[in-house]
């Protein structure tokens, strides 16, 4: 069963730019689906349509089985939200922030009190829940924001970037937490990221937006498998034998020598570093180093969008990534 | 409506009162206009003198009052502009809870304030010498609570149609101030010219200053039932409005 569908879902702000266009989607009861683009790609103007604070130009969406359009008092009691931007009230203390949530959510009073302690034990706000948010740091704010949208437990929860500009530790216990709630409540999660590995260990399934299209819709692993192979860096004390031998085997695309030590290019890099190791053995070869390198989620974006994360924003970049998309046409 | 709504209207009223007594230059402010407008006017004029043993302070504080009370709820429904500034309006948008739900609650905070308000400038007038009927405070309640839900919707509907501060300024002098002169609140309806009686009974809070002066000081220009229909309408009307235009408005 899909807990969020979108046909055709477009959106153009005053009459003019194109935010979205004609996006297809469908995400599974249950599943962590990760939307990944660069800045401007329409992200955030999905979930705000998915949510229903905007209305699609075109097309069609349902979560929750609810027209996000006609049904959209039905799509709100079944969805939970964290923005990207902030949205706290900042005359109240946090603890009235998630107090509010609570009480428009329907908590019902035991549920209220606990959830409330949960969550501020999460993002470790304990001791500030009292202080007007006016006084927080931005890491505690978003901390908070992150603490009010997983306080419910929707059928469907919204997170757009959420944590952006938190510091590690918070962020590896927030990714934890998500997945437990998935896990456990079976929340079907639609996350946005420009952090590849939040999106790699987050998501059961990725896409990848770029200027309101999705390009590609895939598996983690399988998106990294369509970018290419894995490369074996070998160092050893004599690269023409093992490179020769190396080219007999049918498991090995290509051996090419690079910056003073062997790549070998397979599928599988994993299972293929032992039998690296044991034919230089058996021709008397003696390896210094080896290491394995997967193409990782980043060359995927960087493959489908022409552009790296870092390169985003500076019109070096820009002129980069355009020089880069002509030469692929 | 369910309990989860009225846990909503609670929630949006308690947030209103806190972030009220939070802020207190706001408090100062708002006792301090009606205050001096009653003060300057009520002496200023004191010289006129109506039939029977009133006082020209005696007219002006349902006036003033009825000001007060629009002046504050208008400010609660419009104050909506910052809370889409600071983000906060988004998560009130997408809470599940009706639009109707959101335009009650966050009414009914800004009509608290008001009519508290409201009572203070009551007081205040009676300080400065307003011969008030007692009996006709409990009463005057209500249509003050009217007046609130008329003006804090009103604010509302402004709100989701402007940027920012710049254009609510603009609407308070074109819309507001000749909504509140027109009113009868200054001046009685019974001696001006023709046109402007006409005009003058357009303005629904004709009605409400009206009702309010006939109550607090036993003097009505117009029939009570009229002022309490013409009152009553106008505030379910803007209110239904407000969450006709809620539920339409991309406002976030
Ligand atoms: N309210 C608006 N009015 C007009 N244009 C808008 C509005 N909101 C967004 N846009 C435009 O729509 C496009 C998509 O914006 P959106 O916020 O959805 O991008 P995003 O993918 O979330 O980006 P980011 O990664 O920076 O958050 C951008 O070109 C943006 O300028
Ligand atoms: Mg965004």
């Amino acid at each position: 069963m899909a807990a969020i569908i979108a046909k055709g879902l477009t959106k153009i702000y005053d009459n003019t730019i194109v935010a979205v266009d004609h996006v297809d989607l469908e995400v599974k009861e249950g599943e962590i689906f990760g939307f990944l683009g660069p800045n401007g790609a329409g992200k955030t103007t999905i979930i705000r349509m998915l949510s229903t604070l905007i209305k699609p130009t075109e097309g069609y969406a349902h979560v929750c089985d609810h027209d996000v359009v006609r049904e959209p008092d039905e799509v709100r009691r079944c969805i939970g939200i964290v923005f990207q931007d902030p949205a706290l009230d900042d005359q109240l203390t946090g603890k009235e922030n998630l107090d509010f949530h609570a009480r428009i959510y329907g908590l019902s009073r035991n549920e209220r009190e606990k959830r409330i302690m949960e969550v501020l034990k999460l993002v470790r706000l304990e001791d500030k829940a009292d202080e007007l948010v006016k006084n927080y740091s931005g890491g505690m704010r978003r901390r908070l924001e992150i603490a009010r949208g997983l306080m419910h437990y929707p059928k469907a929860l919204f997170l757009d970037e959420p944590t952006l500009g938190l510091d590690v530790q918070t962020r590896r216990a927030i990714w934890d937490y998500i997945l437990n709630l998935n896990k456990s409540k079976g929340i079907t999660i639609f996350l946005t990221t420009h952090y590849m590995e939040e999106a790699e260990y987050l998501s059961d399934r990725i896409a990848i937006i770029d200027q309101g299209r999705i390009v590609v819709t895939d598996t983690p692993a399988h998106l990294r498998s369509l970018v290419g192979t894995d490369v074996i860096t070998v160092g050893c004390n004599d690269h023409q034998r093992l490179k020769t031998e190396l080219e007999k085997k049918d498991w090995v695309e290509k051996v090419s020598p690079h910056n003073g030590s062997l790549e070998v290019y397979v599928k599988g890099g994993e299972g293929k570093i032992a039998a690296v190791v044991k034919i230089a053995e058996d021709i008397d070869v003696n390896i210094e180093s080896i290491n394995l390198r997967r193409p990782n989620l980043e060359d995927v974006y960087l493959h489908y969008t022409g552009r790296s994360i870092r390169e985003e924003g500076n019109a070096d970049g820009r002129m980069k990534m355009m020089a880069r998309r002509r030469m692929r046409r | 409506m369910s309990s989860a709504n009225f846990q909503a209207i609670y929630v949006l009223w308690l947030r209103q009162i806190k972030r009220f007594f939070r802020a207190r230059s706001r408090l100062v402010a708002n006792l301090v206009q009606p205050f001096f407008f009653l003060m300057f006017f009520g002496f200023g004029f004191g010289f006129i003198r109506f039939e029977g043993s009133l006082n020209y302070i005696d007219f002006l504080a349902p006036g003033i009052i009825t000001m007060s009370v629009v002046f504050s709820s208008m400010f609660a429904g419009v104050s909506v502009i910052w809370d889409r500034q600071f983000g906060f309006l988004k998560e009130v948008l997408v809470a599940p809870v009706s639009r109707l739900t959101i335009v009650i609650g966050q009414t009914l905070g800004g009509s608290t304030l008001a009519i508290v308000q409201g009572l203070t400038v009551l007081g205040i007038s009676m300080l400065l010498g307003a011969k008030i009927n007692l009996w006709g405070i409990i009463p005057a309640l209500i249509f003050m609570a009217l007046i609130a839900f008329f003006a804090v919707s009103m604010g509302l509907i402004i709100a989701s149609r402007l940027e920012d501060f710049q254009g609510f300024q603009l609407i308070m002098n074109l819309l507001i101030f000749p909504l509140i002169f027109l009113s009868s609140a200054f001046f009685p309806i019974e001696t001006v010219p023709d046109v402007m009686k006409i005009v003058m009974l357009c303005d629904p809070l004709t009605y409400a200053v009206d009702g309010l002066r006939g109550l607090l000081i036993g003097s009505f220009a117009l029939p009570m039932y009229l002022d309490f229909i013409v009152v009553v309408t106008f505030s379910a009307a803007l209110m239904l409005i407000g969450a006709f235009v809620y539920s339409r408005c991309e406002c976030v």
